[in-house]
């Protein structure tokens, strides 16, 4: 009875723990656990949406719960799992890349993941409130504008909560990097992913605001009347598409780049050589950067927005592919010669290399104006986006998970598991979506509930649903890796790789303020120039001193949690007037606590020198 | 900094400053003015008046943005950088939006 009692009381306080937190570190737990959820959600629509596609004119399930099932596909994987799982591992390791205690704002960072995850509970609550979005991720006008359940609104409503809090996460890490660097961490000695990192969080402050600014319209259309997309009262409905592509080409970089950031971690590590033409590979990605501004429009070259805007946006996209290919070379080029170590971290890097290769050689072809009028909604481009976004994200997540989990968790993921995962998914990868080329070729379109039967695409469906089972599979495994490890694990040192960077400086957790003493930066691979001196770790930039930390603090949590009822009013206000009172509730709760906030001083505490002292290293 | 040393030097330079921001400040009130007599009084015709307009709106920004806001002194690289960066991506959007789907 009375451990019962305490363990119940353990669970609170640790759920208190993680509800209140500001510390970095636990927010990126959060963040994975939040994006793992979305993710395990996502792979299971995609498991509907493949056992549908298995035979001809099956019927596993209708034709409306098919549209529901692939929007919401889409929409989670991109916004709900491979954003807030980068989000994740940046938050993890960036404030120890660059030798900072946190990020530079932790209250915003706790309110950017509260804000993500009941922005996603709200888009998916959906699915029992009478039907899921089904206007597909892209939800083109006129057909969100007027699809008839409640699913688009609560698209724009999820959407627009979670995507404020990417938003300020982007700009959170914005002013770490710029302020929180240690003495001696220049611009150019942070560590690749640190600068993907950096890059990336420019994307984000400027191509969400195009996102935001869609999704009002698109609200106002739908709940206020307004006919900024409606044809028939003066709109026009190609406004939504270039709103949703300025953004969301930005975005698939906001994706790829970090990732990008992880295998030049990950692959001079495991080379023990430095990372191959590290100038030419900051240089690439802020290209990347600049180029994705300007391409969105080959998403729209079936459009018709006539030869010459097709023609620059077409040369435009081909553009891309220099940088990128100066960035695959690169990585060849760091592995050459290296002394290489092949564990799962580097097993899916080794993997990445060829399949993101693939992809950028399809979109090299999609990207020609003229074919991609025969490629375009077809499978083909189906094929392309899932080897950039599988083979390239997918594959850099797993990286980055099994690099960086002895650093995160204390523990080393267990390899067996890791290598058999590895290769299960890396077949049902290719199983899945190489044949898909094929499948577009020939003629399949996207988005379709059925195909008919002796058209040359039954096999091909089935192979691919096959494939996708294997992944499912190696996710599993995945996840039996995780409890394993946390129970029989073994016990990681501070730098169990022989890592190059800082955050191996430290424990594995390292302490909650991070750094006892900032570290004095001397180079590129800090921590390996130390190691080459014959030292075992960095000089410290600072005495011993007291350290300020900031306070735990529950508003995050109230401040989403009142958007979240807002939204819902903002939902149902067309149906029922009564629903007003959700909004003045929702909007009360929320502006309150900011107003609490802002007139509450909240100066933080400090760790005194003596209690520092008493802890050995 | 040593405020005792550098004390005149520094009185000067922030009676210049002071001046600067004055004259800035009346200049954006004087401006402001301008705007929006010409839109009260119809003293110009619309094809003038909509481009004068504007081009007093930029210049206030560039004032706010390098007297009020500092940007015009040293350690404001990366500021500056940021918001000719949102200005590039912003200035695209519109160009586009004008170029493709209303012209
Ligand atoms: C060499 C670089 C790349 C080029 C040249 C390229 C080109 C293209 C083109 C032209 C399309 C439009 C096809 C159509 O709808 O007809 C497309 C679609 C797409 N690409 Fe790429 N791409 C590249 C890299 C990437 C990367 C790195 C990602 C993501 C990480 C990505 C994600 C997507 C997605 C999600 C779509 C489909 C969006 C939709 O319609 O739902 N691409 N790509
Ligand atoms: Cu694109």
């Amino acid at each position: 009875m009375s451990i019962a009692a305490a363990q119940k009381r353990g669970f609170g306080a640790f759920l208190w723990d993680y509800l209140t937190t500001v510390d970095h570190k636990k927010i990126a737990h959060l963040y994975l656990v939040g994006g793992g959820f979305f993710f395990i959600l996502g792979g299971l629509e995609a498991l509907f949406i493949r056992i549908q596609l298995i035979a001809p004119e099956n019927d596993f399930i209708s034709a409306g719960l098919y549209n529901e099932m692939f929007t919401m596909h889409g929409t989670t994987m991109i916004f709900l799992a491979a954003m807030p799982l980068l989000l994740g591992l940046m938050n993890a390791v960036m404030p120890l890349q660059i030798g900072a205690r946190d990020v530079a704002f932790p209250f915003l960072n706790s309110l950017g993941f509260w804000l993500f995850m009941f922005g996603g509970i709200l888009l998916n609550c959906s699915w029992f409130l009478g039907g899921a979005p089904d206007a597909g991720w892209t939800a083109y006008t006129p057909l969100s504008a007027v699809s008839p359940t409640h699913g688009v609104d609560f698209y724009v409503l999820g959407l627009q909560i979670s995507g404020a809090g990417t938003l300020m996460g982007g700009i959170n890490f914005l002013a770490t990097i710029v302020t929180m660097r240690a003495p001696g961490m220049t611009y150019m000695r942070m560590p690749l992913f640190t600068w993907t990192t950096f890059v990336t969080s420019t994307l984000i402050l400027f191509a969400f605001p195009a996102l935001t600014v869609g999704l009002f319209l698109l609200m106002f259309d739908r709940m206020f009347g307004s006919a900024f997309f409606d044809v028939a009262l003066g709109g026009n409905s190609i406004i939504w598409q270039h709103l949703f592509w300025i953004f969301a080409h930005p975005e698939v970089y906001i994706l790829i780049l970090p990732v990008f950031g992880v295998f030049s971690e990950v692959i001079p590590t495991f080379s023990k050589k430095r990372l191959f033409g590290y100038t030419s590979m900051v240089f690439a990605t802020m290209l990347i950067a600049f180029l994705g501004f300007m391409v969105w429009a080959h998403h729209m070259f079936t459009v018709g927005l006539g030869p010459v805007a097709n023609a620059i946006f077409a040369i435009a996209t081909m553009a891309i592919a220099v940088p990128t290919g100066i960035k695959i070379f690169n990585w060849l080029a760091t592995m050459w010669g290296g002394s290489i170590t092949i564990n799962s971290a580097m097993l899916w890097s080794l993997g990445f290399i060829p399949s993101f290769t693939i992809g950028g050689m399809t979109g090299i072809m999609l990207a020609s104006a003229v074919a991609d009028y025969q490629y375009h909604d077809s499978y083909f481009v189906v094929a392309h986006f899932h080897y950039v976004i599988v083979g390239g994200v997918v594959f850099g997540l797993f990286a980055g998970l099994h690099y960086w989990w002895p650093k995160m968790f204390g523990r080393i993921l267990n390899e067996k598991l890791g290598k058999i995962g590895f290769w299960l998914f890396f077949i049902g990868f290719h199983l899945t979506f190489f044949i898909q080329h094929f499948l577009g070729l020939m003629g399949m379109p996207r988005r379709y509930w059925v195909f008919l039967e002796d058209q040359g695409l039954d096999t091909g469906n089935l192979v691919s649903t096959i494939g996708t089972f294997l992944m499912a599979i190696s996710a599993t495994i995945f996840l039996i890796n995780i409890i394993y490890t946390s129970v029989k694990g073994e016990k990681a040192s501070a730098d169990p790789f022989d890592g190059r960077s800082l955050e191996w400086a430290i424990s594995s957790p390292p302490p909650y303020y991070n750094f006892k003493q900032l570290p004095l930066v001397r180079g590129l691979d800090p921590l390996w120039v130390e190691k080459m001196d014959g030292k075992d770790n960095l000089a410290p930039a600072e005495p011993l001193g007291d350290i300020h930390m900031p306070n735990s603090s529950i508003l995050p949590f109230i401040i989403s949690f009142g958007f979240f009822i807002a939204g819902f009013g903002f939902i149902y206000q067309t149906d029922h007037q009564a629903w007003n009172f959700a909004i003045f509730i929702g909007m009360g709760i929320a502006l309150g606590s900011m107003l609490m906030r802002s007139l509450k001083d909240d100066h933080g505490y400090h760790i005194s020198k003596a209690e520092l002292e008493r802890e050995a290293d | 900094m040593d405020n005792t040393n550098t004390n005149s030097f520094q009185k000067q330079k922030n009676k210049e400053e002071m001046k600067k921001q004055l004259i800035t400040f009346v200049l954006m009130i004087g401006f402001t003015i301008v705007a929006f007599a010409i839109v009260a009084t119809n003293a110009m015709d619309k094809m003038f008046a909509v481009p004068l307009l504007l081009i007093l709106a930029v210049v206030q920004v560039g004032f706010q943005f390098y007297y009020f806001m500092h940007m015009k002194d040293r350690g404001h690289e990366f500021p500056s950088v940021m918001i000719y960066g949102g200005v590039f991506a912003a200035m695209l959007t519109i160009a586009a939006l004008v170029a493709i789907v209303w012209w």
